[in-house]
């Protein structure tokens, strides 16, 4: 099925910026008519590579060829009329704007000088169609939902005239499992209609569901590519990581640790906790020593129920009590005073102050903790940040760094660390892991079973169900904003997956 | 169909809103002063705020892009210095009224191209135009240069009669502001440059992704600002038949100030011009209510137009709040 000729070859790709080499002699191919996954763990060159590609990086050695022609790509504009479109994880597209022009913009159809409205809504709506969507594109962007505005990206993507090769940079990250699986029903038809598409996930399961082949960086450096079919997930995984995988044991080895104890004390109990138009009344306990998992699919109501504890939300029916003692007031200050923490999951928005160093994030909540006119001393501020990314093990060279400087892996384990010393009873983690890679991943896992060890209880709430699987004592599955069921840790997949589904 | 009006009011929402208080002032207006009630008291804000509009029009495209222009204000008065001069010279107007697009337009490019490739703030670029070009219209002349040109003279007396409306009329130089009205909202809406205004307005870093030409467009709209800056001066000298660099002091703020009255977020990509005609059109009603009572400080309109103003940037706010909720 596959046409052997190369449509994309890039050779000898060097990229250095200040104090960092981001690419080192990378060598990429991609096929006509084939889904090309690009892997890598954060920092190991995927979105620099793409920059080149499309032109918004100029690389410092190295040739790209197209169709076996050699090209210079010197700019967006440039690679988009070689034929090259690229749909960026975030949806970059102007909401202001109605849905025809977020495809035509810069390819709008004139009639002696001026756009031609009528035939431009024609020709998006025609774009759209073309991947199985009807929708009224005289619409402003801002009026439609995150996976319709990437299905709109992608259209434009591919409204380009004669487009040879289309780069998916992390399209799932805000799709639901439908609208992945309609993503990935675009994809394959695209492919055979001979367009290369490279397509970068973090999500292991997506690539071996429409990946043709895989290529896989490391650190800036070509480690090689691997046909799906004859490369394992685990050897996919020890490619990227670079190291074996003793680490995933010993996930599972110590949550075998932890199942055997008995139940202990309960110290959070919600009995028909609820908020109209938010979230339908539930009921939860959650024990000391014991990983609660909340499995559900993008708006199911996670978020909200996490919000709903945490306090930034008050319910309106039911109530919470937490150590045995009825919550009254529900707000995240009396929250925290009571030992719940909430680490959110936007973390750029709500998480992080890029701004301030490692240290001065670590100290955020403690502080906030002893109320702000009991300063905490420098040198005490300084034995906690470096206990805490000793700990993590945050890779830093120094406390002072700031954290916009980390990467999206570490910049989690400062949010985990900023709530861990302030040593709550009850730890909510929503989506703690999104969004970074393999490695960091496992390492957050294995903190929060260390944590439950100690007695934590912990709401670990994620879209990626074999992660909610592999760690939680109990699993919640929401949907439609309702608690739907729940199930001992040692239930699988399949059940889960069709309980979230509701065919169940 | 409930839900697209819904969408559709919130979405012009504050531009009904400008023009609703606009009909409301003109309203009260003829209540307390029935001479406000004349056809031809309407026609005076167009004749009386020429140049507030042009310079209004330019100033709208530069806010859609997210940027400002404070230099229109001594763009306008180097214009009325500089052709006053030249006409004292005995040039005539058929090489002044050129020359001086050019010039505007040339000054707005220069501001244009200063933000763009040495990526300054466009308030402090702008300022620095500001203080230039005031300063030069100084240089020309210390004093009021009158103009004394034929050709001037007859543009600013002949009266053109309005159709159907008898005993009213426009000035020549009038016409120009509802004009280019016209031709901003073609540009707006039916042209690339002014789809592209509105992208980088919304997101500048996601119009560049979409290969549009960011740069380009940036020094388009300020050059564009500069000739409307121009464009109003040699207006403003027509009816004044004068040239002077004190001339309109503070009407880049009485621009900003229509603009956001009228429906333009001052971060960009939202608003148009036909809502800046209302911005401008309040701002002439509350000028002619104060003219009419006659005994108020003229500066009660400063007043009015800066708590109006803060009214519209809440009711702003307001809707776009509910706009993202919705």
């Amino acid at each position: 099925m596959t046409d052997d000729r190369e449509l994309v070859a890039m050779r000898g790709i060097t990229k250095a910026f200040p104090g960092v080499v981001a690419l080192e002699d990378i060598t990429f191919s991609l096929r006509k008519g084939e889904i090309h996954a690009l892997m890598g763990e954060n920092g190991a060159g995927k979105s620099t590579l793409i920059k080149v590609l499309t032109g918004v990086e100029h690389p410092d050695r190295g040739t790209i060829a197209l169709e076996g022609k050699q090209v210079q790509v010197r700019s967006p504009q440039q690679s988009q009329a070689l034929g090259i479109s690229t749909v960026y994880q975030e949806v970059n597209l102007c909401t202001n704007l109605s849905v025809a022009e977020n495809i035509m913009l810069g390819r709008e159809p004139r009639r002696l000088g001026s756009i031609h409205w009528k035939k431009l809504n024609a020709l998006a709506e025609q774009a759209l169609g073309r991947l199985g969507i009807d929708l009224d594109v005289t619409q402003p962007l801002e009026n439609y939902s995150v996976a319709i505005q990437q299905m709109v990206a992608i259209a434009r993507a591919l409204a380009i005239l004669a487009v040879r090769v289309l780069i998916l940079d992390e399209p799932t990250s805000s799709l639901d499992m439908q609208e992945t699986a309609r993503l990935f029903d675009v994809m394959r038809k695209l492919k055979g209609e001979g367009i290369g598409i490279i397509f970068i996930t973090h999500f292991l399961d997506q690539v071996y569901q429409v990946a043709d082949r895989i290529t896989v960086l490391r650190n800036g450096k070509y480690i090689g590519t691997y046909d799906t079919a004859s490369l394992s997930r685990v050897e996919l995984v020890a490619t990227m990581l670079g190291r074996n995988l003793s680490d995933l044991h010993a996930v599972a080895q110590a949550k075998v640790e932890i199942a055997p104890k008995a139940a202990h004390a309960c110290v959070a109990e919600a009995k028909g906790l609820g908020l109209k138009g938010s979230l339908a009344a539930i009921d939860l306990s959650l024990n000391a020593g014991e990983v609660v998992g909340v499995a559900g699919l993008l708006g199911s109501g996670r978020t909200e129920l996490a919000r709903l504890i945490f306090g930034v939300d008050a319910p309106d029916s039911g109530s919470l009590s937490i150590d045995g003692q009825k919550v009254e007031r529900f707000s995240p200050h009396e929250s925290l005073k009571r030992g719940i923490a909430l680490c959110p999951e936007d973390r750029k928005a709500e998480g992080i102050v890029g701004e301030l160093s490692i240290r001065e994030n670590i100290i955020l909540a403690l502080q906030a903790r002893y109320g702000w006119f009991k300063v905490l001393n420098t040198q005490k501020q300084y034995e906690i940040a470096a206990q805490y990314i000793k700990l993590l093990g945050i890779r830093t060279p120094s406390p002072d760094q700031l954290v916009k400087n980390l990467s999206g892996g570490n910049q989690q384990k400062v949010i985990l660390a900023r709530w861990i010393v302030t040593q709550p009873h009850v730890l909510i983690l929503d989506e703690p892991t999104r969004g970074i890679d393999v490695g960091a991943k496992v390492e957050i896992q294995k903190l929060v079973l260390d944590l439950v060890k100690e007695g934590m209880a912990i709401i670990f709430i994620s879209s990626e169900l074999e992660e909610v699987l592999r760690i939680s004592q109990r699993i919640l599955v929401m949907r439609d904003r309702k608690k739907v069921a729940e199930y001992a840790g040692d239930v699988n997949d399949q059940t889960i997956m069709h309980t979230m589904a509701g065919d169940l | 169909m409930a839900q697209r009006t819904k969408l559709f009011l919130l979405h012009h929402g504050p531009l009904l809103t400008t023009m609703a208080i606009f009909f409301l002032a003109y309203f009260i207006g003829g209540r307390l002063y029935p001479a406000m009630q004349k056809p031809q008291a309407f026609f005076n804000l167009f004749i009386n705020n020429g140049p507030l509009l042009i310079l209004g029009i330019g100033m709208t495209f530069v806010i859609l892009t997210g940027g400002i222009d404070l230099s229109v204000g001594g763009v306008l008065a180097l214009t009325t210095a500089a052709s006053a001069a030249l006409l004292q010279l005995g040039a005539s107007p058929a090489l002044v009224i050129p020359l001086m697009l050019v010039m505007g337009t040339a000054l707005g490019c220069t501001l244009g191209c200063i933000i763009h490739f040495f990526k300054v703030q466009p308030f402090i670029v702008t300022l620095m135009g500001l203080f230039f070009a005031r300063g030069m219209a100084y240089i020309i002349s210390l004093t009021s240069l009158s103009i004394n040109d034929p050709f001037y003279k007859q543009l600013a007396l002949t009266q053109i009669p309005i159709p159907f409306v008898p005993k009213a009329y426009l000035y020549i130089p009038s016409l120009v502001g509802p004009i280019l009205l016209l031709v901003a909202v073609y540009l707006a809406f039916f042209t690339r440059f002014g789809r592209t205004v509105y992208a980088i307005g919304n997101n500048e870093q996601s119009a560049r992704l979409m290969g549009l030409p960011v740069g380009r467009t940036r020094i388009l709209v300020y050059s564009l600002s500069g000739f409307c800056s121009a464009l109003a001066g040699i207006v403003f000298s027509i009816s004044l038949l004068a040239g002077y660099g004190q001339f309109a002091s503070g009407i880049e703020l009485d621009a900003i100030a229509s603009v956001v009255m009228g429906g333009t977020l001052l971060t960009g990509g939202v608003g148009n011009v036909i809502g800046t005609l209302f911005g401008v059109l309040i701002e002439g009603t509350i000028i002619s209510i104060l003219q009419y009572n006659g005994t108020l400080s003229s500066w009660w309109t400063r007043i009015g137009v800066g708590v109006l103003t803060l009214i519209f940037i809440g009711i702003q706010s307001l809707f776009y709040v509910r706009r993202k909720h919705s």
